[in-house]
């Protein structure tokens, strides 16, 4: 296996395990605090901060933190306001947020390479930077699970009932808010722009189909996410495929094989057939 | 006995709509007070105002000796971190939820959300809370189905273990929205049996909005009865809730047509005129 000695794929391979793990293990808090909505409002806010700094003349990676941190303090109060739905304020920011990207890639001259490679992103040419942002996220986000365990699962159950027994609940939310915004903003580079928002979401959607114990899920959305990198990679280099698109791709299907044996979807028709045989 | 709860001149406010009208309560130590009036007069706010998650537009409200001060344009204690302190020391049952049946947490895990504001950040459950919490799991009925999904309990299973969970918080005070709306009547008489059990062995000063006036008439030691966010009355139930109170509030005798629908007038000793009528 002599494509394990170059530097680009060892790079790629490392990626992979920190983009996910960080990606995958910040949609547990997304998928199972039904916030998939406010996470792609997130991701495409980096998307459009990398652009606007882009070209403005600055470094994409801090217009995407800049932007994502903005968005994640701007949608907070809204996701933690429970008495309305905020779906149409956060529709606002999305297309606000695409429309700026779209309009400042328009206004771009010259070749727009790397513009849009943010948009697909290419784990293939992962730098060194990239990769140390890439593990400082990772370790935030590890840290920030195996710490405050109990918080985060307190305000995944409910988050008035975590307020109402004395933690600091709201704060807890806008935290994992920042996490996922800067989970996001380390991972535009390698996955892209675009499609990041399907690694933090498909392997923890997947996970939540398997498990009712909130540690495996954590434990199984991780090793899902770094599974759809590795065999996305692998596949992209074997078939010559676009990297981010073929890493999206594998962990839908992830999400696919995992929807069709739960046993949660058992429970739900056993459900349905008994309530079926109690109208009768 | 002390005074446990204070509100003095209380106006809360949901956008344009007037929740609670300069409501002021002394509530003693150790007190069971039931909390009754129709949809909309303001009860459950009053629980949010002692639980300092309402948002005070006016007045100020003394709690378990945190003193909780209106703004100018309003305030909740949503993110004080003295608030949060008191909080652990409330227990909170709300009104009954429609829960994610796929939901990452069990019934033994649910309850020792409870302990969590006291445990503190950074640390586990002990021995000693996995004990206590198993004492209440017990204590409500709950051990067969302790390590059962939460999302996959009934709702009175549910109201069960949200009660534990208020408990396991070693509470002063304990607050419960409508414990038993929307139960089937067994499962209400267990509840109301529970709490009885709960108040005559604990002692704790107890809050219990309920939407019938019945429920509180042999549980509680007084009674507020609200009308249009304001206390229409506040004393003994026999006074608070007497015919010419109740007809005035509801515009018709609840003991007779609240409810299941069933006539109830002669549920109480008929024509007992009931001494004073408590308003205020």
């Amino acid at each position: 296996m002599g494509v394990f000695e170059y530097q680009f794929m060892q790079h790629a391979l490392l990626a992979g395990l920190l983009g996910g793990i960080a990606c995958s293990l910040v949609g547990v808090f997304v998928v199972s605090m039904h916030l998939s909505f406010i996470g792609v409002c997130l991701s495409h806010a980096a998307f459009a901060g990398a652009i606007i700094a882009m070209f403005f003349g600055f470094n994409p990676v801090a217009g995407a933190f800049v932007f994502s941190l903005g968005a994640a303090a701007a949608i907070g109060p809204l996701a933690d306001r429970g008495d309305f739905n905020p779906d149409a304020s956060l529709g606002i920011m999305f297309s606000l947020m695409l429309g700026l990207s779209f309009m400042f890639l328009g206004l771009m001259e010259g070749p727009k390479t790397q513009a849009l490679g943010l948009m697909w992103g290419s784990i293939l040419t992962v730098t060194q930077e990239h990769l140390i942002l890439l593990a400082v996220v990772a370790f935030l986000v590890l840290g920030t699970v195996s710490l405050l365990f109990k918080e985060v699962q307190a305000v995944i159950f409910n988050r008035e009932i975590a307020l109402a027994v004395g933690l600091p609940a709201t704060w807890i939310l806008y935290g994992l808010l920042i996490l996922t915004g800067l989970t996001v903003t380390a991972s535009l580079q390698p996955i892209g722009g675009l499609l990041i928002f399907s690694l933090i979401l498909n392997p923890a959607a997947a996970a939540y189909q398997l498990t009712y114990s909130l540690r495996k899920l954590f434990i199984l959305a991780g090793c899902f996410g770094v599974l759809s990198c590795w065999m996305g990679l692998a596949l992209a280099y074997l078939f010559n495929l676009p990297s981010g698109a073929t890493i999206v791709v594998f962990s839908t299907l992830i999400f696919l094989v995992c929807n069709l044996f739960s046993p949660k979807r058992r429970f739900k028709q056993l459900r349905e057939t008994e309530g079926a045989s109690i109208n009768a | 006995m002390g005074v446990a709860i204070t509100l003095r001149d209380v106006t809360v406010s949901y956008r344009e709509d007037v929740a609670l009208r300069r409501v002021s309560l002394e509530i003693t130590e150790g007190e069971m007070v039931g909390i009754v009036g129709p949809n909309g007069a303001g009860k459950t706010t009053i629980l949010t105002v002692v639980n300092g998650l309402g948002r005070l537009l006016h007045g100020e409200a003394n709690v378990l000796g945190c003193r909780m001060q209106a703004g100018r344009r309003g305030r909740d204690f949503r993110l004080s971190n003295a608030a949060r302190r008191m909080r652990v020391r409330i227990g909170f049952v709300p009104q009954g939820q429609n829960v994610d049946p796929r939901l990452p947490v069990n019934v033994r895990e649910a309850v020792m959300i409870g302990r969590y504001g006291r445990i503190g950040p950074g640390r586990h459950p002990k021995r000693e809370d996995w004990r206590l919490v198993d004492e209440l799991i017990d204590l409500v009925g709950m051990t067969p189905l302790a390590e059962r999904p939460f999302g996959h309990l009934s709702g009175g299973e549910q109201q069960r273990t949200a009660i534990a969970r208020a408990l396991a918080q070693e509470p002063q005070i304990l607050l419960l929205d409508e414990p038993t709306a929307s139960l089937d009547w067994r499962s209400r008489q267990e509840i109301l049996e529970l709490m009885h059990r709960i108040h005559r062995d604990r002692g704790l000063t107890t809050l219990l909005v309920s939407h019938d006036p019945r429920e509180t008439f042999d549980l509680c030691n007084r009674v507020v009865l609200m009308r249009q966010g304001s206390v229409y009355a506040f004393g003994p139930p026999e006074q608070a809730l007497s015919d010419a109170n109740i007809q005035e509030v509801y515009g018709k005798s609840p003991l007779c047509c609240h409810g299941d629908g069933h006539d109830h007038r002669h549920e109480r000793a008929d024509g007992e005129e009931a001494g004073g009528n408590g308003r205020i």
